[in-house]
């Protein structure tokens, strides 16, 4: 009969779910757990330098790969400092375990040194939480931790562990079996069958999809659809690589920074096939004067979120893939000549680049010259702010899981973090961040880890030496008040990569800035490249927040 | 001010109300995952009744809430949370929810 202490049981299960990384900070409150994890011959620790980067290092990896990363913290700060990484996760449905150290249980509730109510603060940021109060309970509680973070609506789930629940001798007769991670329960057929037939009689449906489709890996299906009934496709920020790039029917991302003619064609479409979205404000704009014209079919695995925004004509609860093979065989194939004719006319009005968005300097030229650099294969990651939209606006995805970026949560210091965790998943991969000099400098100290684990990632600083979206949204919408939004010191970015033994080069002021970003992206190791952007640059067009999609200001076609 | 006789009866809602019955797994953290869902999703809660029943492992909650068009919301965003086990609209159990109220209210 194993005998074996709280820790080690959370170790040896683990090991058990098939984690070989663990990312985390020790402190006083979790080092038993750190003990029992330095004899583990299977998993490997990757020291952050602070618990949010742990966070977004573990999210890296699961985003990259799809399925439950794990990482760790103390109590107290190291508890509170994870938690934007949770919130994070939750908004954008990813899977993660967090086990952190608490207090022992005869010093809860007495604000003992390093004592915070993590089971409390985490509850509404989590899918579930847990505060263990035996060690027993770690047999159980451990495999459905992982059944949770991983099943239906993908979520962090945390498991906040006293020090001497870690210590607590426990002998027990077997391991509990593995919950089974993915759970299908079939999709009303006659619900299907209801949307296969809206779907036949519509005459200018979009099909308009989300992250869902990526976590149910049905973006392969969802393709097939678009195909098969000629349905032209918009995608959200968390959708992007359902539909590469460059696909006929691709309009690319919807919403506040879609380019006009997207926005234009939702106005007319009759018909919105939903899948894996959940009509967040930044896609939809004015919710009562999104797609006005069109019925809607909402697919979601989490059926409250079927009418919780706008109300389904028909609501199709169930896993995207199942889903899309059900209608497949209802759904009559379709030329539909005359939207498509409709929407190239739009297109051919609007275009989605102007020659000049590529001059030398310019944002569209710098991230397509690394798109062309990095190859296809590439993992992107990104922070949050004008850079995050540019590459959402240009980037050339080709794949599901390619972009990682801070959708729901929006939390600028996501990216380097997040690169360091992808690169440690697919370590022969590239992997490039795209960061701005604010968001870059919310978790700078990772570059510490980047050059610790020789992770060979890129870091595309797009540095306007400001906050450049709240920049923006003063100038727009504050009569011009740019209050707290530039920085009046310039930051070396790449003296201080080297400084963290990093390689940097700066192409501010460079002879050849060409030649030094092709140096760069070759480099072996980590490099951190500094890239000039002029602080007036903008991201066009832009739907004011709270105003309809139709109502499109700042670029050259609008009133304004 | 010493209590009137108005201040020991139990409050009338607003609007509409609902009668929910829930099963849920009985830990201290149950009640705060319950009652923080109403807080955070900006659901009414006019009433909660709550007790541990069978072996102690489980308890039952009893819930008055706003019958209005958020109530396909709530019930579907109860049922989320792992520890609720069953959930129940219950509005023929209106009459002995309200009598346990005036009850509770009147307890000196």
């Amino acid at each position: 009969m194993p005998k074996l202490n709280g820790a080690q049981i959370i170790i040896s299960q683990l090991e058990r779910q098939g984690i070989r990384l663990v990312t985390g900070i020790p402190g006083g409150a979790n080092l038993p757990l750190y003990e029992a994890l330095a004899r583990s011959t299977t998993i490997r620790h990757v020291l952050a330098r602070h618990e949010q980067g742990a966070g977004f290092i573990a999210q890296g990896m699961a985003r990259s790969t799809g399925r439950p990363a794990v990482c760790f913290a103390t109590s107290g700060p190291g508890a509170t400092n994870i938690l934007t990484a949770l919130a994070d996760a939750y908004l954008d449905s990813i899977p993660l375990v967090c086990i952190t150290g608490q207090v022992a249980r005869s010093l809860l509730g007495t604000d003992a040194f390093q004592e915070v109510d993590t089971y409390g603060m985490s509850m509404p940021i989590t899918k579930h939480n847990y505060l263990v109060r035996s060690a027993a309970d770690l047999l159980t509680i451990l495999p459905k931790a992982f059944h949770l973070a991983g099943s239906g609506r993908p979520g962090p789930v945390l498991i906040d562990v006293p020090k001497d629940v870690q210590t607590e001798m426990v002998e027990f007769a077997a391991w509990p079996e593995h919950c089974p991670t993915t759970d299908h329960r079939p999709s009303d057929p006659k619900s299907i069958a209801q949307a296969a037939l809206m779907i036949n009689e519509a005459s200018r449906p979009i099909l308009y999809l989300g992250g869902g489709v990526i976590h149910a890996n049905a973006a392969a299906e969802a393709r097939q659809l678009a195909e098969q009934a000629a349905i032209p496709t918009v995608m959200t920020l968390m959708g992007l690589g359902i539909l590469p790039n460059d696909h006929p029917l691709s309009l690319g991302m919807l919403g506040m920074h879609a380019c006009r003619a997207t926005n234009l064609a939702m106005e007319e479409c009759d018909l919105l096939i939903a899948a894996g979205v959940r009509f967040d404000d930044r896609a939809t704009g004015l919710i009562s004067a999104f797609c006005p014209q069109a019925k809607v079919i909402h697919l979601d695995i989490d059926a409250s979120e079927i009418g919780k925004l706008r109300p389904a004509d028909a609501g199709i609860t169930g896993d995207a893939r199942h889903a899309f093979a059900g209608l497949l065989p209802l759904v009559q194939p379709r030329q539909r000549q005359q939207w498509i004719d409709r929407i190239h006319r739009l297109q051919e009005d609007f275009p989605r680049f102007l020659p000049q968005s590529f001059a030398p300097g310019k944002p569209f030229q710098l991230i397509r010259r690394v798109a062309e650099l990095a190859g296809s294969e590439a993992v992107i990651s990104t922070d949050v702010g004008k850079h995050q939209m540019w590459v959402a606006q240009s980037y050339p995805f080709t794949a599901p899981r390619q972009l990682l970026t801070s959708g729901g949560l929006g939390t600028m210091g996501f990216g380097l973090p997040a690169a360091i965790g992808a690169s440690l998943a697919f370590p022969d991969r590239p992997v490039v961040c795209f960061s701005g000099d604010g968001s870059l400098q919310m978790n700078i100290q990772e570059l510490a880890t980047a050059v610790e684990q020789r992770t060979p990632i890129k870091i595309v600083v797009l540095n306007n030496q400001s906050l450049g979206l709240v920049r923006q949204q003063q100038r727009l919408f504050y009569q011009h008040h740019g209050f707290a939004s530039s920085y009046s010191i310039k930051v070396d970015f790449a003296a201080i990569a080297r400084g963290f033994g990093m390689r940097a080069v700066d192409l501010s002021g460079a002879t050849d800035p060409d030649l030094l970003l092709r140096e760069a992206m070759a480099e072996p190791g980590p490099c951190l490249i500094n890239a000039p952007i002029d602080i007036e640059e903008e991201v066009t067009p832009m739907v004011p927040p709270g105003a309809a999609n139709t109502t499109m200001i700042g670029d050259d076609y609008a009133s304004n | 001010m010493p209590a009137t006789e108005a201040d020991c009866m139990a409050a009338t809602p607003a609007g509409p109300t609902t009668i929910l019955c829930l099963t849920v797994n009985n830990h201290p953290g149950v009640m705060l995952q319950i009652c923080g869902l109403f807080a955070r999703r900006a659901f009414n809660l006019e009433g909660i009744l709550c007790t541990a029943i069978g072996r102690g492992d489980t308890s039952r909650i009893w819930l008055t809430v706003d019958a209005t068009d958020k109530l396909d919301q709530i019930v579907k965003q109860l049922a989320k949370l792992e520890d609720v086990l069953a959930i129940e609209e219950r509005p023929n159990a209106r009459e002995q929810v309200e009598a346990m109220a005036m009850m509770l209210a009147r307890i000196g």
